[in-house]
């Protein structure tokens, strides 16, 4: 039975999307909407699971002393030191979201500065994978290092001033070429995601339950 | 005040993770370290606040009958994925896992269907009066052919999928710089933020 009513579940859910989405009347009409909302709430109960698992992680690191235990009170601070801001926010603003509260002060001196920085740090690991994927041995390689150049180049202003070909060649590549592989991936994709649903549904893949 | 004290952390900041371009050093490892617990602290707080409490809290204050009391379900669900901190219970947590995954599995389908499936089919038959209309409709089934592993790639197949490749990396090239070119643009936010907000070397 711990594996049986899963299972019911799963296809019973599963089944209900399905019939709401080919007839989408009375009483079935407002099923997926609800369904939807439950999803929701149910997932923002998990949360709750992650917060304890960060956590209980990390503390396990303090307490054993394992190497670099300094850094992961660093985290813990960092994840009180918020929720406290927000739970203060949520009491005494009218939303969480208030200009000048104190979990926007948060977000706007910490959480903006520490992740645009970490993803334009990117930058410049990109340039040096790019220097060892780019080098022009192959057609494959020759084509990646050609449509790359000219996207970068026909996007900023230097490539009109070096010729009006650069961003007219880079809207051509984005719009036809890179439109039409994207739309393969796309549709092999949607097909993929189709069968792996439709076997979840009728409980072919239970790696999940696992 | 707290405005000035704001730059100075959020200038500090920025400069630990910087750091990390001469080598791995204890103050990108701190400010990692910061990004991860005042993340996760947000994100939880965000999925309270914007989901839990108006879907759930809100209206079964709000609702009246049967509307309100419906919601004790997936509130029992939502109870039942914290089981798994109960050993002797945690398989009742497989429940919520399993109206999650049957909710995702349905609108795998119909979303896809919807979504993505139609709209780009739709999107792929034009007519063929063009060039690039041409080269699209090409661009696209050749990507499928090399994608297409139930038979192996020889004769005709072998050469659809070879232009396949051909469109393949030009999209994954094209994809490639404009990830860059964003890089670059947030690059170029935080020394600008760096110059005009905290140093305030330009006017």
């Amino acid at each position: 039975m711990k594996k049986e009513i899963p299972l019911a579940i799963t296809f019973i859910t599963g089944l209900i999307i399905i019939v709401t989405f080919f007839i989408p009347h009375q009483p079935l009409g407002t099923m997926q909407q609800r369904l939807l909302i439950w999803y929701s709430i149910v997932l923002g109960f998990t949360m709750l699971l992650g917060m304890d698992s960060l956590l209980r992680s990390n503390l396990q690191r303090i307490a054993r002393r394992s190497p670099g235990w300094p850094f992961a009170l660093v985290l813990i601070i960092g994840f009180l030191g918020t929720l406290a801001a927000g739970i203060y926010t949520w009491a005494t603003s009218e939303s969480l979201l208030s200009l000048g509260s104190s979990f926007m002060y948060v977000y706007t001196y910490f959480i903006i500065p520490l992740q645009a920085t970490m993803f334009s740090l990117l930058a410049f690991f990109i340039a040096s994978a790019a220097y060892r994927a780019f080098r022009a041995r192959t057609l494959e390689a020759t084509l990646l290092l050609i449509t790359a150049a000219v996207v970068m180049l026909g996007r900023v202003p230097i490539g009109a001033e070096i010729s009006q070909w650069l961003p007219d060649s880079a809207s051509w590549i984005m719009e036809v070429p890179q439109m039409a592989a994207k739309r393969g991936i796309f549709i092999g994709v949607a097909l993929g995601t189709i069968a792996m649903s439709l076997r979840v549904i009728l409980g072919l893949e239970r790696t999940y339950l696992t | 005040m707290m405005q000035i004290i704001g730059t100075w952390i959020a200038a500090g900041l920025t400069l630990a993770i910087f750091s990390f371009l001469y080598k791995d050093n204890p103050f990108y490892k701190f400010a990692e370290h910061l990004y991860v617990g005042v993340s996760a602290a947000y994100a939880i707080l965000y999925v309270l606040y914007f989901d839990v409490k108006p879907l759930l809290v809100d209206k079964f204050i709000s609702e009246q009958g049967g509307e309100r009391w419906i919601l004790l379900v997936p509130a029992a669900f939502g109870l039942m994925m914290l089981a798994r901190w109960i050993p002797k219970v945690s398989w009742l947590s497989r429940w919520s896992i399993a109206l999650t995954v049957g909710i995702a599995a349905g609108l795998g389908i119909t979303g896809q269907i919807q979504g993505i499936l139609l709209p780009q089919i739709r999107g792929t038959l034009v007519p063929l009066t063009t060039v690039n209309n041409v080269l699209m409709v090409v661009g696209v089934i050749s990507t499928l052919i090399y994608f297409y592993f139930s038979a192996a790639h020889k004769g005709a197949l072998r050469y659809g999928a070879r232009l396949g490749m051909v469109f393949i990396m030009m999209a994954f090239g094209a994809s490639f710089g404009y990830t860059v070119m964003a890089r670059i643009s947030l690059l170029i936010g935080r020394l600008h933020f760096l110059v005009y907000e905290w140093l305030r070397l330009v006017k």
